[in-house]
């Protein structure tokens, strides 16, 4: 591996200068994505810009009306191991306790699955299921995108050279709402998605009052079946319409076959994870536990 | 300019410096510089454990931290396990238990393992295959592993009891 330097900034400002500079610069957080590519070749970066020393990257401030903002850098154990959070986002606990294993977890970001941006990334669908909204800084200022919005190919997203992925921010949970992230591998831990299901939904009188459901690995980027809510919404809960929306989800995948599964497999599984999220997120809102 | 950083470290409770680049991992400068080479390269990324050791007070896979980032942190590897000859009990059901074969993995193991009972007294056995599932052993099948750490959290207890 050839030579690369590496900077550890305090400040927003400095890491932005430092991103957008003559170099060719990468962000590093936990590390647990960049550094494997780093030393696998991929990419000419000649600049580690190492961004856990920024305190706006380290927040986690859950805020009585606000919601949650949540910094790029925050590892995984900590959002796990937070008792506030832990019970107004038990679907952001699915993503972080799956990720990996607990070496990993000790030093991955929900901001680095983001920024790394696979179409297999766990936390994605959740950020978009949730309605997530990210803060990200450049020397023009500051920019605010949905989740949704971020990712734009494998490993390709909408952050230009000079600008840093500061925080994502997540709402106060709605009432009698629940969310829920599962996914499919062949074994019980450690392993990339074969396809994953999040979902969010608030109930009212019996019926959906809103939901949103995203998936991971059957599309080029983490996808969001806006439809599939959509279809949800104002219909009773039951069987019948969670089936039509987990139906609509399998139609939206466009998976490649490859050494995980086949197309046919996973769009079978899209199905079946959709139905079981969507389940498995109603009893959350009905404060039952999963 | 190609200018090597030091390193100020806390390894086993001693205060290390080293020089190193930027890009090399914590598990190279361990072994290639520092000369503790009890922690052990597997896959070099994330995958095996094998290289697991404790970084501020928990497990990470040192192929995976930069030794840059070591600079005023604390880190204990598999040589600090041990007081002196004395073996950790999770070494000794180890080898009581056969617990391993071509010994690559285990200190790893050891390390994730000893992180786990340090902070729960009596996991369930699940548990313990989901704490340990970062660390991957071709030899043993894991069965002798998980009995050896369910031993040494049974004789810990009676230790502190």
């Amino acid at each position: 591996m050839r030579w690369v330097d590496y900077e550890s900034p305090s400040t927003v400002q400095e890491a932005i200068s430092l991103l957008g500079g003559d170099r060719k610069a990468k962000m590093l957080a936990g590390g647990t994505d960049v550094l494997v590519q780093l030393r696998a070749g991929r990419g000419d970066t000649n600049l580690i810009v190492d961004v856990k020393g920024i305190p706006e990257l380290n927040e986690m401030r859950l805020d009585p009306q606000q919601g949650l903002t949540l910094g790029a850098a925050v590892p995984c154990y900590k959002i796990y191991g937070d008792a506030e959070i832990q019970k107004a986002y038990p679907g952001l606990i699915d993503c972080a306790s799956l990720i990996g294993g607990i070496q990993i977890q000790g030093r991955a970001s929900i901001g680095g699955n983001l920024c790394n941006s696979a179409p297999s990334a766990d936390a994605i669908p959740m950020l978009i299921a949730c309605g997530v909204t990210c803060k990200i800084a450049s020397a023009d200022g500051t920019r605010e995108v949905a989740a949704e919005d971020i990712c734009t190919g494998p490993g390709q997203n909408v952050l230009r050279a000079g600008e840093l992925l500061v925080s994502m921010h997540f709402s106060l949970p709605k009432a009698n709402s629940g969310a829920r992230y599962i996914r499919f591998i062949p074994r019980n831990e450690m392993d990339i998605a074969v396809a994953g299901s999040g979902v969010n939904v608030t109930l009212e009188n019996g019926t959906f009052k809103t939901a949103r459901i995203a998936l991971a690995s059957v599309a080029p980027t983490p996808l969001f079946v806006r439809e599939a809510g959509e279809a949800l919404t104002g219909q009773p809960v039951n069987d019948e319409s969670i089936a039509k929306a987990a139906a609509l989800a399998k139609a939206a995948a466009s998976p490649i076959t490859d050494m995980r599964g086949t197309i046919e497999y996973r769009k079978h599984l899209c199905e079946v994870l959709t139905r079981r999220a969507l389940n498995d997120a109603v009893k959350r809102a009905r404060g039952e536990q999963v | 300019m190609q200018v090597k950083t030091r390193v100020e470290t806390t390894i086993n409770g001693e205060q290390v410096e080293f020089l190193c680049e930027p890009r090399q991992s914590l598990l190279e400068c361990l072994r290639d510089i520092v000369g503790l080479t009890g922690t052990k390269e597997g896959c070099n990324d994330g995958n095996c454990g094998a290289c697991t050791v404790m970084f501020d007070g928990r497990i990470v896979t040192s192929c995976l931290v930069l030794s840059v980032e070591a600079d005023g942190r604390e880190i204990t590897t598999i040589e600090g396990v041990a007081e002196g000859s004395a073996l950790h009990e999770i070494q000794k059901t180890f080898l009581e238990g056969a617990a391993l074969q071509c010994g690559v993995c285990t200190p790893g193991f050891i390390v994730a393992a000893k992180a786990l009972l340090d902070q729960e007294l009596n996991p369930s056995e699940e548990r313990i295959r989901l704490w340990l599932a970062n660390n991957l052993c071709r030899c043993t099948g894991y069965d002798k592993i998980i009995r050896s750490v369910q031993d040494a959290a049974a004789k810990m207890q009676e230790t502190n009891a």
